[in-house]
C-alpha cells in the first residue's frame, strides 16, 4: 500500500533510563551513558541479582512534577510524562483538529495490581480496590487522554513488545483515510515484579549489564519508560503552519508464526516485516542510513534478527545499533521510546552507541556502533520492534 | 466499499454455533455469573496443544476455526484480535504463584501465555499465518477496533481475507474483585428476566466471536458491515455524534430498520440508553442482548453475530425482541455503551 499524504512528525517526547525528556536523552547519549543499574523502586527478591533499566523517578516525585493525582499507575504517570512532552513540542491546539490516542502496554496497571494481591491473596475480601480500578491496559490510554484533553477517538495495543510501533502505524492510517488529522502514538510500560519474575522464569535475565549484539551476550535487561510521536496530516501542516522533524515513510507487520517465544532462526518474520517497511516507502536497503535494532541481547532474538539484517542488507550494511544497551528493554514501550530515537537522530544527524559491544555474533559479524557520533548525513532510518507471540514491526522514518 | 462478513464462529453462554435455528432454546441462568457453553475441543485442536491452552485461548481458537471453516478458507491473510481483560486466567495463576512461592522456581508458561496477544499469536502459530497479527484491548472499543482496522486494511487490499474477533474471559479471580466494586446483581434468579425489574447491577458475561471479513463475497453472504465509530466521553455531543457518524453512512436516523442496543440491566445507565433510543430511532425495531450473553468487554462481538444472524434469517426472534416497527430487515445498527463512558455504533447491513 502506499500513503495517499505525508505523515509528517510534529512533535517527540520520551522518559527512559537514560533521560526524563528528549533533551537528557540526547545529553545521556553523548556521553555514552547507561542507565542501567539496581533496582531501587520495589522490593524484590532478585533486588541485588538483576540489573534493570529504571526511570530515575519515583511515583511521588512523578506526581510531584505532573501534578498527577494520587494512586495512578506508574505505567500511566510514565505515559503522561511523554505524551504531554510529545504535545507540547508540536506546538499544536489539539482541540482544533480530530484529534486521537493510541498508546500502547502491555503491563497496563500491573504494579498497582501486585500489591493488591499481596492482600487479596489471603483474603479475597482484602486489598485496597483502588490499587486494582486502573488495572486494564486500556484504562491506562484513558488516564493519559484525560490529562491531554483528548475525547472521541481512543485506542490502545498489546501486540507484546512490538505494540508501540503498531499504535504509530495504526495512527498512520487513520490519518491517511482521513479518519483523523492528528494521532498521538507510542507506548509506555512500567517496571513491574510480574515482568521481572516472568522474564526470569524464561532464563532470558542478564545478570549483568546487558551486551546486545555482543558474542558474549547472555539475555535482557528489563527497562521502563513512555515514548510518543505527534503524528499529523498534510493539511495540519499546512493550514497550522507547523514545523515537522520527518515524516513516517513505511511500516509493516508480520508474524513469525514459528514459536510462541522464541524467533525463527532464519528470523523470516523479522526479515519480512523489514521488506514490506521498505517496500512501502520505496526504498532500496542502500537508503537506510541507520537502524535501530530490537537487538535485546538474548542469544535468541540477536542471532535470528541479526540474520534477517544480514540477508536483507549484505555485507554493506547501515549503521546499527541497540539502544536497550543504555535504556533496558522496555517492552510494551519500546517501539515508541526508540521511534523518538529515529527522529533524533533523523533531527540531530547523529547515531547511538549500542554500548558494552566486543566481539561480533561469529555466524553473522554484525558490528554496530560503538560509540555517539554526530555530524553524519541520516535521511532515513529504520527502527524494528519485535515480541512474544511471532509478532514482527518495523517502521521507517524519514528527513523533510 | 462493503466489507462482506464471509464466515462466523461464536462461543458464547449460549449455543450460539452448529446449524440450530437461531436462539432455539435460550439458556437461563441463577447469579450474576454467565459463562460460555464449550464445544468439544477436540474438533478444532490437536489434544496434545489443547492441553496447553487456557479456557480463554481455546474459546479464541475454536471459535476462529469455526469462521473459518465457514469461509472455506484454511490461512487468513490477517488476524486481527479485540480484548479487552486479556489472559486472565495466565495472569492471575502467575501472579498467585509469585506471591506464594516468594518470586522462586516459577513455571514461564503461564506468564508467556498473560500477553493480551498470545489468542491471536496462538491462532497464526496453528494455522501458520505469516500475516498482519494484531491485538486491541481498550476495554469495550477492542472489537469495535479490530473492525476499524480490518475496514481499512479491506481498503486498501480488498481481496484479502481477514480473521477479526472479539474474546473476553471470566475467571473466578476477576469475578470477585469486580463483584467487589458493587458492579453486578447480587440477587438474580434469571438471566433471561434481566429487563424485568428496575434494579441496580448487571451480570458479568464472557465469549469468544471471530469473523471472516473481505472486501470480496462469497456465494453464500448475506451481511457486510458499513461502518464503525467509538466515542470516548462524547458528553452532550453523543446525539450529535450518532447523527453524523449514520450521515457519513448515507443514513438519517429513522433509516435504521433494526437497533440492537446493548442495555447492560443496571438502571441509571440503561435509562439513557432508553432516552437516546426512544428519541432517535422511533420508528426502529428494537432489540437487546446482554441478558444473553452478560456484560463485557468484547460483548459487541456477540451483538456482531446476533445482528448478521437476524438479518440473514429475516426475523427477530422474540426473546431479544424489545419493539417490533414490523420493517423489512436491511439496515442493523449496534449501539453499544458501556459504563457510561464508552458508546460504539456499528452498522450492519443486507447484501
Amino acid at each position: 500500500m502506499t500513503l495517499a499524504g505525508r505523515i509528517h512528525v510534529a512533535g517527540a517526547g520520551v522518559i527512559s533510563a537514560i533521560g526524563n525528556s528528549v533533551e537528557e536523552t540526547l545529553h545521556s547519549f553523548r556521553n555514552n551513558l547507561s542507565g542501567i543499574g539496581s533496582i531501587t523502586l520495589f522490593d524484590s527478591v532478585h533486588k541485588d541479582a538483576l540489573p534493570v533499566g529504571e526511570v530515575k523517578l519515583s511515583n511521588k516525585e512523578l506526581e510531584v512534577r505532573l501534578g498527577a493525582k494520587q494512586d495512578l499507575t506508574r505505567t500511566a504517570l510514565l505515559g503522561i510524562h511523554a505524551a504531554r512532552e510529545a504535545v507540547k513540542a508540536s506546538g499544536i491546539d489539539l482541540s482544533k483538529w480530530r484529534t486521537g490516542l493510541i498508546s500502547a502496554t502491555t503491563v497496563g496497571g500491573m504494579d498497582k495490581t501486585e500489591e493488591f494481591f499481596d492482600d487479596f491473596n489471603s483474603d479475597p475480601k482484602k486489598g485496597r480496590l483502588r490499587k486494582v480500578v486502573n488495572h486494564e491496559c486500556g484504562r491506562t490510554t484513558e488516564v493519559i487522554a484525560d490529562d491531554l484533553g483528548v475525547r472521541g477517538f481512543i485506542s490502545t495495543i498489546n501486540t507484546a513488545c512490538s505494540s508501540s510501533v503498531n499504535a504509530i502505524a495504526f495512527g498512520a492510517r487513520l490519518i491517511n483515510h482521513g479518519l483523523l488529522d492528528i494521532v498521538i502514538a507510542g507506548g509506555a510500560d512500567a517496571l513491574t515484579k510480574f515482568t521481572l519474575n516472568g522474564f526470569n522464569s524464561l532464563m532470558i535475565l542478564d545478570q549483568k549489564e546487558c551486551r546486545p549484539f555482543d558474542a558474549s551476550r547472555s539475555g535482557l535487561n528489563l527497562g521502563e519508560g513512555a515514548g510518543f510521536l505527534v503524528i499529523i496530516s498534510d493539511r495540519v501542516k499546512k493550514e497550522g503552519n507547523v514545523q515537522t522533524i520527518g515524516y513516517v515513510s513505511g511500516y509493516a507487520n508480520t508474524n513469525d508464526a514459528f514459536h510462541q517465544t522464541a524467533s525463527s532462526p532464519e528470523g523470516r518474520g523479522s526479515f519480512s516485516a523489514m521488506q514490506k517497511a521498505l517496500a512501502m516507502s520505496g526504498l532500496n536497503p542502500s537508503d537506510i542510513d541507520y537502524i535501530n535494532l530490537h537487538g535485546t541481547g538474548t542469544l535468541n532474538n540477536d542471532l535470528s534478527e541479526g540474520t534477517a539484517v544480514a540477508r536483507l542488507f549484505g555485507e554493506r550494511y547501515p549503521r546499527l545499533s541497540s539502544t536497550k544497551a543504555s535504556t533496558g528493554h522496555t517492552l510494551g514501550a519500546s517501539g515508541g521510546i526508540e521511534a523518538v530515537f529515529s527522529i533524533m537522530a533523523i533531527r540531530h544527524q547523529c547515531v547511538f552507541p549500542n554500548l558494552r559491544f566486543e566481539k561480533p555474533i561469529p555466524e553473522i559479524g554484525l558490528i554496530p556502533q560503538q560509540q555517539f557520533e554526530a555530524g553524519i548525513k541520516i535521511s532515513h532510518v529504520m527502527s524494528n520492534s519485535f515480541g512474544f507471540g511471532g509478532n514482527c514491526s518495523s517502521m521507517i522514518f524519514s528527513k523533510d | 466499499m462493503a466489507v462482506y462478513i464471509n464466515g462466523k464462529g461464536n462461543i458464547s453462554p449460549q449455543k450460539t454455533w452448529g446449524d440450530e435455528p437461531l436462539l432455539l432454546s435460550p439458556l437461563d441462568y441463577v447469579g450474576n455469573k454467565l459463562t460460555c457453553v464449550q464445544p468439544d475441543y477436540t474438533e478444532f485442536v490437536d489434544v496434545r496443544q489443547l492441553r496447553r491452552m487456557s479456557r480463554i485461548i481455546k474459546m479464541g481458537v475454536a471459535a476462529g476455526t469455526m469462521a473459518l471453516r465457514k469461509a472455506g478458507i484454511s490461512v487468513p491473510d490477517g488476524i486481527i484480535t479485540g480484548t479487552g481483560y486479556g489472559c486472565l486466567e495466565d495472569t492471575g495463576t502467575f501472579l498467585t504463584k509469585m506471591v506464594e512461592s516468594y518470586e522462586s522456581a516459577l513455571n514461564p508458561t503461564p506468564f508467556i501465555q498473560s500477553t493480551h496477544n498470545t489468542i491471536g499469536s496462538q491462532i497464526a502459530l496453528l494455522m501458520q499465518c505469516q500475516g498482519y497479527n494484531q491485538t486491541y484491548t481498550q476495554r469495550a472499543f477492542s472489537f469495535e477496533n479490530v473492525l476499524l482496522d480490518s475496514i481499512l486494511e479491506l481498503k486498501d487490499n480488498p481481496a484479502q481475507s481477514i480473521l477479526a474477533g472479539g474474546v473476553d474471559e471470566i475467571t473466578d479471580v476477576s469475578h470477585t474483585i469486580q463483584e467487589r466494586f458493587g458492579i453486578y446483581r447480587q440477587d438474580s434468579l434469571s438471566s433471561l428476566a434481566l429487563f424485568k425489574s428496575n434494579k441496580k447491577g448487571t451480570l458479568q458475561g464472557e465469549g469468544a466471536a471471530y469473523f471472516v471479513l473481505s472486501g470480496e463475497k462469497t456465494s453464500h453472504c448475506k451481511v457486510s458491515l458499513v461502518s464503525v465509530a467509538t466515542f470516548y466521553k462524547p458528553g452532550n455531543n453523543l446525539r450529535s455524534d450518532i447523527e453524523s457518524f449514520l450521515k457519513s453512512c448515507s443514513l438519517e436516523c429513522g433509516d435504521d430498520d433494526l437497533v440492537l442496543i446493548g442495555k447492560s440491566g443496571d438502571f441509571s445507565p440503561d435509562h439513557e440508553a432508553e432516552l437516546i433510543s426512544s428519541s432517535l430511532f422511533p420508528n426502529s425495531s428494537r432489540a437487546l442482548f446482554k441478558h444473553l450473553c452478560g456484560e463485557h468487554p468484547s460483548a459487541s462481538a456477540f451483538a456482531f453475530w446476533l445482528g448478521a444472524r437476524i438479518i440473514e434469517e429475516q426475523q427477530i426472534p422474540a426473546i431479544v425482541l424489545e419493539r417490533d416497527a414490523n420493517r423489512p430487515l436491511k439496515n442493523c445498527l449496534i449501539y453499544n455503551p458501556y459504563f457510561s463512558n464508552y458508546h460504539s455504533f456499528i452498522l450492519l447491513r443486507a447484501c
